[in-house]
């Protein structure tokens, strides 16, 4: 558990990073400190490890004041992941994750084993270890920096917007793979970020900064998008918050409907001219695009005669993913698979609306849904 | 003249001096042995170089590096070495060694071998990625582990870069040794100028540039074998670009 007691940051020339703040992140959990530029956030982070001293006020660390510590040994406890990943460009992969356990004295051979055990871990493999940063992708080197500072297994993770630099499309996948690993591992993460939609995706409660650190407010994310505290959170979690929001809401209740469907490889003879659209599936039944009304297919269904079959909602996932399948379909028609991808049927907007209609009361349901996907 | 005269240069008369009787000069066994040989010569102009860079790398390095790690006398390391540089090179040499006489002369040659030294040791450390050394400082690292674990061996290419060109600075300049008859390829050079024996000054002045080259070279195979692998690759593919923040 980490505890922020009336904390405050003001620097020489004057400037207020933190205004007496108190917040407490709890233990186990991931915490996410989210605001525009400039509102303290990273400066928070950073007085954990005593990369910054608050000017007044205490931080406390499983009850003990952190100011009472040595600091390098301090820091050795605490997993640390920035947002350049900040990799040692002079040492191999390998020797960058086994960095604190060599300096705790762990050898070096079993620092080494530990580490390329480590790299499966974040997903990546275990000859990566022998290469060196400069040879990795941004999207690598942050799953090397996290898996740095996992090396020693500390209880607190601290990640300085460590997702900001890399594509969006790599950032998704990070994100994902925190969450799972945060699923087996446990640890109590400070997370640092400016995108409100990565603090509501990450967070099991956000903390939003406004401008010279003081703090908005702190809830669970569904709380956070239906119940903003003012106008200034309500401004920043944005215009479509509603349509956030409904990612917190499961999708129980939604009755996938038929469709025809065809499979990729068919021939005319089992493809003939339809009025309506025709889902196209591929050998191991999963979705792969809609066959347009009144196509006529000589010789066999190929996937190039085939519309885009739009995003696809994942039985048990919230309903926001539910209603973008529909919208994103050419067809009106949202395709929804299980978890292995299999097709099980097709949702229009107009149910996942229903739904919601129907759910009003009570209010929407509260805390991250649980979705898995292959 | 030089259609003439295509390989030669030309004596105070006219006369030319062929490279084939430069060649004969510096080909000739009894040019290179004896006290005032060719050999002997080289050997201590290579080693008032060596002498003069290594008591600049000795004096500069941990200098360089206590104002990189430390950021305290960055002016001084800007406005020491701007002002050495400023010097004329040749001035300095010969004031000091009116000063100092005999081989305390040497000293001369290792105040102009100093700035080069420090600025590329100091421009190495501050080079070292801010997001680096950050990481290394949250992760647990102490000032010293800092600095001889992380900003040293990032800092290696320039710090060497530095050591190269001070070495460079010293071999244009050692030949002043020879004034103070302290020997070295200068010698060979003004003992020509005396007597009028062109082969004999070409002949070192050759030798003098070829030394030059040669020394660099293998200073420059001294810093491929201390980069470490990783920086001399991402100095190369530049996929870590420097402070981008």
């Amino acid at each position: 558990m980490i505890e922020f007691r009336t904390v405050r940051k003001q620097y020489d020339d004057g400037t207020v990073a933190v205004q007496e703040l108190s917040l407490t992140v709890p233990a186990g959990t991931i915490t996410v400190l989210v605001g525009p530029s400039g509102c303290g956030k990273t400066t928070l982070l950073r007085m954990v490890n005593r990369m910054v001293e608050p000017s007044s006020g205490a931080v406390l660390l499983d009850g003990k004041e952190i100011r009472d510590s040595d600091p390098a040994e301090l820091r050795r406890g605490i997993g640390y992941v920035i947002q350049q990943a900040g990799l040692f460009p002079h040492r191999t992969v390998r020797d960058n994750v086994a960095t604190v356990p060599l300096l705790f004295g762990t050898s070096r051979r079993k620092a080494r084993r530990d580490a390329e055990e480590l790299l499966e871990r974040v997903g990546l493999s275990r000859e990566l270890g022998k290469r060196y940063p400069g040879q990795l992708s941004g999207g690598q080197q942050q799953r090397v920096g996290v898996a740095r500072a996992l090396a020693a297994d500390p209880p607190v993770l601290l990640m300085d917007e460590p997702f900001s630099a890399v594509d969006p499309v790599v950032r998704a996948g990070l994100q994902q793979e925190l969450l799972r690993l945060q699923e087996e591992l446990g640890k109590t993460v400070l997370f640092v970020t400016h995108d409100v939609d990565e603090a509501v995706q990450l967070g099991e409660r956000v903390a939003v900064l406004r401008q010279g650190g003081e703090l908005a407010q702190y809830a669970a994310p569904a709380e956070l998008l239906a119940r903003p505290a003012d106008d200034f959170v309500a401004s920043f979690v944005g215009k479509d918050r509603g349509y956030r929001g409904l990612s917190f809401v499961d999708s129980s209740g939604l009755e996938p409907g038929p469709v025809d469907t065809v499979h990729i490889g068919d021939t005319s003879a089992d493809v003939p001219s339809r009025a309506g659209w025709v889902l196209a599936l591929d050998a191991q039944d999963r979705p792969r695009g809609w066959l347009p009304p009144g196509s006529t297919v000589r010789g066999r269904l190929t996937e190039d005669q085939l519309v885009a079959v739009g995003s696809l909602h994942t039985l048990g996932c919230p309903l926001r993913e539910a209603l973008d399948a529909a919208l994103s379909s050419p067809t009106g028609r949202g395709a929804v698979v299980d978890a292995d991808g299999v097709f099980q049927g097709v949702i229009t907007a107009g149910q996942v609306l229903e739904l919601i209609e129907n759910r009003r009361h009570p209010a929407l349901t509260e805390g991250a849904v649980q979705c898995s996907r292959d | 003249m030089a259609a003439a005269d295509p390989l030669g240069t030309r004596r105070e008369g006219g006369e030319p001096v062929l490279i084939t009787e430069i060649l004969a000069w510096l080909l000739d066994p009894g040019n290179w042995s004896g006290p005032d040989g060719i050999l002997r010569q080289t050997l201590l102009h290579l080693f008032y170089c060596v002498l003069a860079v290594t008591s600049a790398v000795l004096l500069a390095v941990p200098a360089g590096l206590y104002i990189g790690h430390t950021g305290r006398g960055a002016v001084f390391v800007v406005g020491f070495g701007n002002a050495l540089r400023a010097l004329p090179t040749l001035g300095l040499v010969t004031l000091l060694t009116l000063v100092f006489r005999g081989r305390v002369a040497l000293v001369a040659l290792t105040v102009l071998a100093i700035p080069a030294v420090l600025s590329g040791t100091y421009a190495g450390i501050r080079a070292v990625p801010a997001h680096v050394v950050d990481a290394a400082k949250g992760m647990g690292m102490t000032s010293r582990q800092r600095l001889w674990k992380v900003e040293l061996p990032n800092a290696l290419p320039l710090l060497m870069g530095g050591v190269r060109n001070a070495m460079l600075q010293v071999m244009a300049t050692v030949m002043v040794a020879a004034y103070v008859g302290l020997g070295g390829l200068g010698q060979i050079l003004l003992t020509g100028q005396r007597i009028n024996d062109y082969e004999r000054m070409a002949g070192a002045a050759i030798l003098i540039a070829l030394l030059a080259v040669l020394v660099d070279l293998v200073l420059a195979g001294v810093t491929r074998l201390v980069t470490p692998r990783g920086v001399f690759l991402t100095a190369r593919s530049g996929t870590t670009s420097r402070r981008r923040r």
